[in-house]
């Protein structure tokens, strides 16, 4: 590792945030209490580096120092400790090489000869501005080795002829595609798989239900295993049998303005309505209609499960949708009911 | 922090400490000897460099006794205490494994690097390391850094200890210094290769174990075993640090602290520290008669004459002005002589001032101790800036404040004093809204069970001084600051010499006229003490005989010049803000027919006729002593032994003029007397500050 030193010439004399960053900024900084937000120094230093082309300018770094009231040198520490704040300028597409070991025993050096030849040397820019590239140390994806980070993507499996055609469609402004450059999928072996590949450990009828050796002796008894081929799930959800799709309620159409205020059944607010809403439910009569098998497969959209039938909500529909009152409704309509209006929320 | 005890076996002694030590304290607490680099009493702990590892029977690898704390330690598994072992073959190898590493890229240039002989790294090479390195590859090179005109860097000898990047931040509260990069490539310093703004900089150099941070006036000047080093007492503030004079034939080439808990722990500003170089410019070393408007020296008989003559005039026309440095000794002999001549004109006050002649010692003391503000829990500065008039003591103000919760208020100008204060105002009013109970800062004082009330230079020099004193006194009264136990108001000066000559009586006498009226014109001569920062611009015809070591303000204006002696050469007595009575001891000689300045004025009665009755320091201080029993006790702060002559109000004096705010009593840290503006090293140290303020004010 280098020197390394802010390249104070090319930083000049002031830096500001995005107004879109801002935004952002305020998510880092909510995080932390107002006499500890100098924990947000990190991510700051990165949204600077973003907003400042990919590199983090002298005066980008006493802005972040600024905001987060903290003396310079404690910011400029921070940034020459962690190498992925680069201090002097980089290209608009800046190749991060990785030359770990796994990486480098899959000829990453190779890689580099293409980029010292394509780009120039480490950090050199070219003259248009496009492309620049540095030695980084393990980027996490050995089992996609060699491999390069351009800008915030991951392209891998590549050999020389696979990143100098990356390198020259950069350059000559052609999108290129992220990921690997073989033919596999992510990080599965490539040509296909060659072991593990039996269909029954995919489809599901493999699952049985595993008990825990050690649970309590009050645990339930399990329930018998599904027979039916079920989608891919966590043993634990597939305790419980998933509804069946043509559990479904009855999907009507209405004209905008004709739905039903379903906030004025207790246990529906805002967010439940909507949820309601995008399942095609608009009406009381809907789901005065409910069977138990409907009220099983929409209980998993609606936020607190269970409800459905502990406020017994169908009652209260049948008793709305023939025009009647019911006491929390009429609650709901002298609007004493702050989770029943609009703007609130459960 | 229990105070419950815990056992220990050490080198196979039976050891029981505090649970809240760290074993390196248990250690030395049993009688090891522990080395270390990183680690510092006064700074926080940061366990780095590894030096200090002790064998822990059963434990898997060597312990940093610096970060391992006693009570977290587990007993063996028969219950018996935990057996350290602090030599033995174990930990040598280890200690001799880290010195191995802690040398593959220190530079073997001791022969040229002026920590040589005073180095711990070498030090501890020598007792603990190999005989020889196994590395075989290129030493590192790290770049030298700016760390402006006081602090010598060579980066590449740095062990990177963090000491300098710990003492910033935490005594200084300057965070300037730092570590950048990581593993290899690791430097310090500071940001962007700016100089350090803090009085106390020059402290890293003591700090630096190795050769990494050294004094850049003292480069190359002197082997520490060639130096003869005398302790004496720094008089560049009120604070009379403890110092050492390190000097080699005629010269003074460096100046370091000496601990004394008391006063300036282990600490020493700037100014205290490098001022030495100012020791041999612009002194006076001949005595000097105007003669057709021209200094001409000349011998001490003609000066002794020309001064006779300037005296021979009415009482009642002559004045003594005593300036910032003056030790008791001169003060008391020319006193002596003043009323000998019948001359009640006598100050040693800055113009304006009005306290000290009420008779109470107290009233112009600080009376709570630089020690006990570590006890207090508010503290209120009125017409203070402690960063500027004693360094030293606001870095302990600052330890207060971070570790002891302590509430600060100021009144006075704003100023950055490295730690957060509540600022109530910049004039007397500010005051009146404290007796109103007007903040939360009000609140806090009353309601304090320990609250000290400081008041400063800038609040008593001016004409309703007094009335602001009796003012800050009632308000210490009000909110209980004195009590049995805790005197908690005092009077911060900013001059070495004050106290002592008040003590001596050095004020006007029946019917004499103060500093200001002296100055002000109407004396036929005035007779200057070292006296240069006074304004000097009224005194109209008036001869000027002046009585100093260097050549500045007083000395331009003189038409008799007396040559005496400065702060390193000759043994006198001080007495410090706190009304702590020291001696400076002589270090080296006085310049060229320098004297004394008691004896240039038992001279001088002797040549006008009125011998003072004293032949030695020795008798002068007898003398004094026997007037004035103050000074029997050397090295001793009253602190609240005067607490009841504090309980009774103060007489009235005068209205207060609230709508005038305090001054500043210092302007310029780096100038505040003659001997630092004759200082090539202060005056860079001036440069550099106002640059640096300069730019901050055009942005």
């Amino acid at each position: 590792m280098a020197l390394r030193r802010f390249d104070i010439e090319a930083g000049g004399d002031s830096f500001s945030f995005k107004p879109e960053t801002e935004p952002t900024i305020a998510f880092w900084l909510a995080k932390y209490p107002e006499d500890k937000k100098r924990s947000a120094v990190i991510p700051l230093l990165w949204l600077a580096q973003k907003d400042n082309a990919g590199w983090l300018s002298e005066p980008a770094m006493r802005e972040v120092a600024d905001r987060l009231e903290m003396p310079y040198i404690r910011v400029y520490e921070v940034a020459t400790f962690y190498t992925m704040f680069r201090l002097q300028p980089v290209g608009k597409f800046h190749v991060q090489l990785c030359g770990t070991t796994p990486c480098m025993l899959r000829r990453a050096n190779d890689l580099k000869e293409v980029c010292q030849s394509k780009i120039g040397n480490k950090m050199h820019v070219t003259d248009d501005g496009r492309l620049s590239w540095e030695e980084v140390e393990c980027l996490g994806a050995c089992v996609n080795a060699p491999m390069v980070q351009i800008n915030d993507y991951y392209y891998e499996d590549l050999t020389p002829e696979s990143l100098g055609e990356i390198l020259s469609k950069i350059e000559n402004g052609v999108e290129v595609q992220p990921g690997t450059y073989v033919d596999r999928l992510n990080s599965a072996p490539e040509g296909g798989l060659t072991s593990l590949t039996e269909a029954g450990l995919f489809d599901g009828s493999r699952n049985e239900i595993a008990v825990l050796p050690n649970l309590p002796d009050a645990a339930p008894e399990p329930e018998p295993a599904p027979v039916a081929a079920a989608p891919k799930t966590t043993l634990i959800e597939a305790a419980k049998p998933k509804p069946k799709a043509d559990d479904k309620p009855d999907v009507i159409e209405i004209a905008a303005g004709e739905e039903d205020d379903l906030k004025r059944i207790k246990g529906i607010g805002p967010v439940n309505e909507k949820a309601l809403n995008e399942l095609g439910v608009y009406k009381f009569r809907q789901i005065a209609a409910w069977t138990p098998a409907n009220v099983d497969w929409v209980e998993d959209f609606m936020s607190f499960p269970g409800r459905i039938e502990r406020e017994d909500w169908i009652a209260q529909a049948k008793q709305l949708a023939a025009g009647e009152e019911t006491e929390f409704s009429k609650r709901v309509d002298a609007g004493e009911v702050e989770s029943s209006k609009d703007e609130g929320d459960e | 922090m229990s105070d419950d005890l815990f056992k220990l076996n050490i080198d196979g002694q039976d050891i029981e400490v505090p649970r809240h030590y760290t074993l390196m304290q248990a250690c030395e607490e049993a009688g090891a000897e522990i080395p270390r680099f990183c680690y510092h009493e006064r700074l926080s702990v940061a366990g780095n460099c590894r030096m200090c590892l002790v064998q822990w029977e059963g434990a898997p690898k060597p312990i940093a006794s610096c970060a391992q704390t006693v009570g977290d330690m587990r007993m063996n598994p028969d219950g018996s205490a935990p057996n350290i072992k602090t030599s033995g073959d174990y930990v040598e190898k280890a200690r001799a494994g880290v010195m191995e590493f802690l040398l593959i890229n220190h530079p073997l240039d001791c022969p040229i690097c002026d920590q040589g002989g005073e180095c711990d790294l070498q030090d501890q090479a020598v007792a603990y390391g190999r005989a020889d390195s196994r590395y075989e590859l290129n030493k590192r090179a790290v770049e030298d850094k700016n760390m402006g005109p006081l602090v010598k860097t060579i980066m590449t000898r740095c062990i990177q200890c963090t000491r300098c990047v710990r003492f910033a931040a935490e005594v200084a509260g300057v965070e300037e210094i730092g570590m950048i990069s990581r593993g290899e490539s690791a430097e310090i310093t500071t940001y962007l290769e700016e100089s350090l703004t803090s009085e106390l900089s020059g402290n890293v150099i003591d700090l630096c174990p190795v050769g990494a941070l050294t004094s850049k006036p003292y480069a190359y000047n002197a082997r520490p075993w060639e130096l003869r080093k005398t302790e004496s007492i720094d008089v560049m503030d009120a604070m009379g640090s403890a110092i050492r004079v390190d000097a080699k034939g005629d010269g003074v080439m460096r100046i370091m602290p000496v601990i004394n808990e008391e006063v300036n722990e282990e600490w020493l500003s700037d100014k205290s520290r490098f001022i030495w170089d100012g020791l041999a410019r612009q002194r006076l070393d001949k005595a000097y008669v105007r003669k057709n408007g021209k200094l001409t020296p000349v011998s001490w008989g003609e000066a002794f004459e020309a001064a006779k003559d300037a005296l021979s005039v009415p009482a009642e026309k002559v004045g003594f002005v005593a300036g910032d440095l003056i030790e008791v000794e001169q003060a008391k002999a020319a006193l002596d002589l003043a009323r000998a001549l019948g001359v009640q004109n006598t100050d040693c006050r800055p113009a304006g001032a009005s306290y000290g002649v009420d008779g109470v010692r107290e009233h112009y003391l600080f009376n709570p101790t630089f020690m006990d503000v570590e006890e207090a829990d508010a503290l209120l500065l009125i017409g203070a800036n402690p960063r500027k008039e004693a360094a030293v003591w606001n870095a302990r103000i600052r330890k207060a404040w971070l570790w002891n919760d302590l509430k600060v208020g100021m009144i006075g100008e704003a100023a950055d004093l490295t730690y957060e204060y509540e600022h109530l105002g910049t004039g007397p009013d500010a005051l009146d809204g404290l007796f109103k109970r007007d903040s939360e800062m009000a609140e806090a004082l009353r309601n304090a069970e320990r609250p000290i009330v400081i008041i400063g230079e800038g609040a008593l020099a001016r004409e309703d001084g007094a009335a602001i004193l009796k003012a800050a006194h009632d308000y210490a009264l009000e909110i209980q600051a004195i009590k049995d136990g805790w005197a908690g108001f005092g009077v911060l000066h900013t001059a070495a010499g004050r106290v002592g000559a008040l003590d001596a009586g050095f004020v006007p006498g029946e019917g004499g006229a103060d500093t200001a009226t002296i100055l002000g014109g109407g004396m036929d001569t005035v007779v200057l003490l070292g006296a240069d920062e006074v304004d000097l611009s009224k005194l109209g015809g008036a001869k000027v005989i002046y009585v100093g070591s260097h050549g500045d303000a007083g000395a331009s204006r003189a038409d008799v010049i007396l040559p005496a002696a400065a702060y390193t050469e000759m043994s006198a007595t001080y007495v410090n803000t706190e009304g702590r009575v020291q001696m400076t001891r002589r270090a080296v000689q006085p310049k060229g027919e320098a004297r004394e300045g008691w004896a240039i004025f038992r001279a001088l009665s002797d040549v006008v006729g009125k011998t003072l009755p004293y032949d030695s320091a020795e008798a002068l201080r007898a003398q004094l002593r026997e007037e004035n029993d103050v000074f029997a006790g050397l090295g001793y702060a009253p602190g609240d032994a005067g607490v009841d002559a504090l309980k009774a109000p103060m007489a009235a004096a005068g209205s207060v003029n609230a709508a005038v705010p305090f001054g500043a009593a210092i302007s310029d840290f780096y100038m505040t007397n003659p001997i630092a503006r004759a200082s090539k090293t202060m005056a860079e140290c001036s440069m550099q500050k106002q640059g640096l303020e300069t730019a901050v004010a055009a942005e």
